[in-house]
């Protein structure tokens, strides 16, 4: 709403988040241009002053082309560049660009396709420099292991979500941006070749297109006015999703657009929970607040897991504390200063145990059992067809829903079911469905998209059987900790030692989520409930179970259930729900004032220094700098964390406390963003002739998961997937629902009149989309929001699917997922959903056995090798 | 009292204080008599949408221990009382009748689902949990310390609450499993 230009890209605004859009419209109205970049025309589209038709997978090259334009024009908010981001730091001299070597850079190993990220880092001060490392051979031992291929494959980049991997020293640096080794340099030199007119052979569009967007985005920023870019999975399901958001951040940093009223990134996410299920993750390589799993090769002991840490500048420097009091708030008393608090009592990971890699692992009978609780995978993930391979295979699998959904019922009726792959007296797998509790049945938080925990008060108590999923983890702990009581097997300590009190509430016995909340918040060493991370402590006296939420209980009230009417505060409104950290609003909202601590102008004044006060005050947020630190702060010699950053560096997670227009280390496939084609792609990379995609994408083998390569004359036509604003995501939420089944009945597919005159498709007739994986029907709407592309290698014809359908609910049709190969970001292993190849004809597919030769046959004429399985598929993953 | 004539809504229209039949002209007794049922709730409850992450306000109305209806939370600085069509229909989420609300249970090679108590469910996954945790143990892999099953994946939705997630990874963590994943992976 403060913003002066919004950039939508990768993101259907207006139908997936139609609430928040709102927002956008207030701007709108207020003077701000809106752009809308997507290959599809949608209801954003129609709103925005201007929409870009760019080719699905051509974003980095567009977002490129903005920064080159940016460079090239000086048109880059100098002040801001040279006080808050790396643009000065040096570069070491062995460190070769992907212009230098043709798509690759330095330090790339075609054996395992991965990077030794050595040749990237910085060059480093003599002495490191202001920087006390407490044991710098250990640091730099975890430096070597983090180079190891285990530890790669295991995501580690990820691991420093919250703010940059650590940083060893002191970068040397150029103040004036002319040393050529300087990232500043580095960068121009990298996207020089993104000009307007590549920009538009490589995005299919008209040079003036691209020039418009950059216009408006570069007259609205500066020391007045402010741009924001918003994304979605539009940008995250690539096989290069982590390097989109790099381009967008490196473009916003030159502009001077992040912690900043109007600025910033916004990811719009698509679930209720989904940043609350980051930041509390259940994901293999993270515990709570973005510190890593152990790994077996790096962290044998709880010294070798804070060693990159230690020593290191910003507030990653006491991730000992944030840890031990994790331990402490898992293990108790079991934790202590003895057995470095428990920290051997963590198993340890080694390599990728993400979702799609289980999946493979299950098909070749190496997994026991599986709990899906809330997701349908054989609908919402990609490849169903491999995932209901996967469930066949199982000892067990445990299903907690609403409804009755796919993934339960594979073995009765799922696809293979009807082509005769699967049989259901032959799936050994054991089902257990378990019904869940809905929202409005139980207490808890949702972390919103803007890291706003919000408490949900229970309305009414579930029916039958149902139960929170609180209930049925805290009842299974009970249950396993009661049948181990009497054991000696050290290897059971771990769950004995736990601490799993809770107090039971209601006739169902649900353990009190504010109890857990109030563990998540932490205590201190007097039993009450902590104000914030800050007073965490490295010496077991103090526990907290997600360092970043501390807070969110400070003076034991629960700071996520605050409701004070939105019009009755601010423009902030910093009293309703609760923020991390610290409820702080805008990120790094240091930024907003020059180094000097004034605002940058009038009328973008959010956060500034009060020489006589003392401290850093705002217009309604709380400042993301310690309150008191002087913009003139210098940290004095041996300095750690965040005292060794001074007063003007406001990126207070980072290891420099600068934002990063080059990464030195941490991003898996490159210091920086370039253009890389899909995996499948119809088009040739028009920048490099030695690199097509992604070097490093990550791929599953499998005769379930054919990939088609680049430009498949069997497959030529570009698919992307995408949701309804009456449908949610894998159905199970909106397709049993009759006003949502009757809003949207039935699966469709949008083809362009060109696409459909060339393939004789019929408007509100039956298409058969055909990929190696799969064949699936749909109604087909032939519509100008499907716009050809032109690009250098011909015509490209663009299909959007929407993605929510199958075989059960109200509203059934086949599912667009299962087209999908599983092929995958190497930072964060996510699929490339947004950019694929497929066929299409009219009429509907061939049913039963029928189906199976019909693809069988297409993969003989594109050249791939066979799809069969034998019956149920077990031990058919070939890498 | 009422005559007949000023029960025609197109009297009252050309008489009264609404010319143009918008208003009071025409409202019928049985108009009167409707009362929604947000306005006869026992209570109402603060609560946030299950579906996107914009997290809109909700309010859920309660009657007889039953939601009768779920609207937007005007109060919201979020929302400002606005839901989309999916927030919107939430109530027949949570009332919808084909709600799977008992365990269902389907054993190895079966062909039809079968019913289970809940806590002999509950006892029998314990059992199978248990059992992979021991029959997938590493100690070590790769002359590495791992402390670790292999026998139990998760995969969880991002509707799940931040206290949920809590309990699934620490008592995960705390039994050694680490195949532990989430939506918000995809």
């Amino acid at each position: 709403m403060n913003s002066d230009c919004i950039v939508i890209e990768g993101s259907n605004m207006a139908e997936c988040h139609p609430v928040a859009f709102q927002w956008v419209t207030e701007a709108k109205a207020r003077g701000a241009k809106v752009v809308h970049i997507d290959p599809r025309f949608t209801r954003t589209s129609a709103i925005a002053d201007l929409h870009v038709p760019l080719r699905a997978g051509s974003d980095i090259a567009f977002l490129g082309g903005l920064i080159n334009f940016v460079l090239a024009n000086d048109l880059y908010f100098r002040d801001y560049v040279v006080a808050y981001t790396n643009a000065a730091a040096l570069v070491q001299e062995r460190f070769r660009d992907a212009e230098d070597l043709d798509g690759l850079f330095s330090g790339f190993d075609p054996d395992t396709n991965t990077y030794d990220q050595a040749s990237w880092q910085y060059e480093r001060e003599e002495g490191r420099d202001g920087v006390s490392e407490d044991d710098p051979a250990r640091a730099d031992r975890q430096e070597e292991l983090s180079q190891e291929y285990s530890v790669k494959q295991a995501d580690q980049a990820q691991t420093s979500g919250s703010g940059g991997p650590p940083i060893h020293g002191k970068p040397k640096r150029d103040e004036t941006l002319q040393h050529p080794r300087s990232v500043f340099q580095i960068l121009k030199r990298h996207f020089a070749r993104y000009t307007p007119e590549k920009v538009a052979e490589v995005c299919g569009i008209e040079p003036e297109v691209f020039l418009k967007v950059a216009e408006w985005v570069t007259a609205n920023s500066g020391r007045d006015r402010t741009t924001a870019w918003v994304y979605s999975v539009g940008w995250t399901q690539h096989t290069v999703g982590a390097q989109y958001i790099r381009t967008a951040a490196i473009l916003q940093a030159l502009l001077g657009n992040m912690g900043r009223p109007g600025g910033g990134i916004l990811a719009l996410r698509g679930h209720a929970s989904i940043q609350g299920s980051t930041d509390i993750p259940t994901l293999f390589n993270l515990l709570p607040g973005y510190l890593a799993m152990p790994h077996a090769a790096q962290h044998e002991t709880l010294d070798d897991y804070v060693a990159d840490a230690a020593g290191v500048a910003g507030f990653w420097g006491n991730k000992r504390a944030y840890m031990v009091s994790l331990l402490k708030a898992w293990w108790g008393d079991a934790a202590t200063p003895e057995n470095d608090f428990a920290f051997d009592y963590m198993p340890r990971i080694n390599g990728d145990h993400s979702s799609y890699r289980s999946v493979a692992d299950m098909i070749q009978g190496k997994v026991g059992g599986y709990f899906l609780v809330g997701e349908n995978p054989t609908v919402g993930h990609a490849n169903g067809r491999m995932q209901r391979f996967g469930l066949a295979n199982l000892e067990w699998l445990v299903v907690r829903d609403l409804q009755m959904i796919e993934s339960a019922t594979f073995w009765k009726d799922g696809p293979e079911i009807e082509t005769g792959e699967m049989v259901t007296e032959q799936i050994a797998t054991e089902v257990f469905f378990m019904p869940a509790a809905s929202h409005a049945e139980k207490d808890g938080t949702f972390t919103q998209t803007q890291r706003l925990l919000q408490w949900r008060h229970k309305a009414v108590e579930p029916p039958a059987d149902a139960r929170s999923d609180l209930w049925f983890y805290y009842h299974l702990g009970r249950i396993l900790r009661d049948r181990l009581k009497d054991s000696t097997d050290p290897r059971d300590r771990p769950l004995l030692d736990l601490t799993w009190d809770y107090p039971l509430e209601g006739e169902t016995r649900d353990p009190s989520a504010a109890a857990v909340l109030r563990e998540i918040n932490g205590v201190g060493p007097d039993g009450r409930a902590l104000s914030g991370y800050l007073e965490l402590k490295d010496d077991g006296s103090t526990s907290s179970g997600c360092w970043i939420y501390s807070g969110v209980y400070a003076d034991e009230v629960n700071q996520a259930a605050r409701r004070k009417p939105g019009r009755e505060q601010g423009p902030v409104a910093a009293e309703w729900g609760w923020a991390w950290p610290y409820n702080r609003r805008i990120l790094y909202n240091r930024a907003s004032a020059d180094p000097d601590g004034k605002p940058w102008s009038d009328r973008k004044k959010y956060v500034w220094w009060d020489e006589q006060a003392g401290r850093w005050v705002s217009t309604g947020d709380n400042p993301d700098f310690e309150a008191t630190k002087p913009p003139s702060y210098e940290p004095p010699p041996g300095a750690k964390a965040q005292d060794a950053l001074s007063g003007r560096d406001p990126f207070v997670m980072q290891g420099d406390g600068k934002a990063w227009l080059f990464a030195p280390k941490g991003v898996t496939d490159g210091p920086l963003p370039t253009h890389y084609e899909p995996a499948e792609s119809p088009v040739k990379n028009a920048l490099y002739d030695g690199v097509q995609s992604n070097p490093t994408m990550e791929h599953i083998k499998g005769p379930w998961n054919r990939e088609h390569g680049s430009a498949s004359d069997v497959f030529p036509y570009v698919f992307t997937t995408y949701r309804l604003t009456e449908h949610h995501t894998a159905g199970g939420m909106s397709r049993t629902l009759p006003y949502l089944s009757e809003l949207q009945p039935e699966f469709f597919v949008e083809v362009s009149p060109q696409l459909a005159a060339e393939r004789g498709l019929v408007n509100a007739g039956w298409a058969t989309l055909v990929t190696a994986r799969a064949a699936i029907e749909a109604r087909v709407l032939v519509t100008e929001r499907m716009r050809p592309i032109r690009t250098a290698s011909g015509v490209v014809h663009q299909i959007g699917v929407p993605y929510h359908w199958g075989e059960r609910g109200i509203s059934t049709g086949d599912s667009a997922n299962d087209l999908l190969p599983v092929v995958m970001d190497p930072n964060t292993h996510i699929q490339e959903s947004k950019a694929a190849t497929c066929d299409i004809r009219p009429g509907r597919r061939p049913r039963g056995p029928g189906l199976v030769t019909f693809l069988e046959e297409y993969r003989q004429r594109a050249g791939l090798p066979t799809g069969l399985v034998p019956v149920g598929a077990r031990g058919t993953v070939e890498g | 009292m009422k005559t007949w004539l000023e029960a025609w809504p197109v009297f009252r229209q050309l008489t009264g204080p609404d010319p143009l039949g918008r208003g009071s002209a025409a409202r019928s007794k049985a108009t009167e008599d409707v009362v929604s049922r947000t306005a006869t709730a026992d209570r109402v409850v603060q609560s946030i949408c299950p579906y996107c992450s914009v997290g809109c306000g909700q309010r859920i109305y309660v009657k007889d221990e039953q939601i009768v209806q779920i609207e937007g939370d005007p109060d919201s600085p979020v929302s400002r009382g606005r839901l989309c069509p999916k927030g919107s229909a939430s109530k027949q989420l949570v009332t919808s009748p084909t709600r799977v609300t008992t365990v269902k249970y389907r054993r190895p090679y079966g062909t039809e689902w079968e019913d289970l108590e809940l806590d002999t469910a509950m006892e029998m996954i314990a059992d199978r949990v248990l059992d992979a945790r021991r029959t997938y143990w590493q100690d070590e892999d790769g002359g590495k310390r791992v402390n670790r099953t292999m026998g139990i994946a998760s995969l969880g939705g991002a509707a799940l609450d931040n206290e949920e997630n809590y309990l699934m990874k620490k008592l995960y963590s705390a039994m050694g499993a680490i195949q532990i994943e989430n939506q918000a992976r995809i």
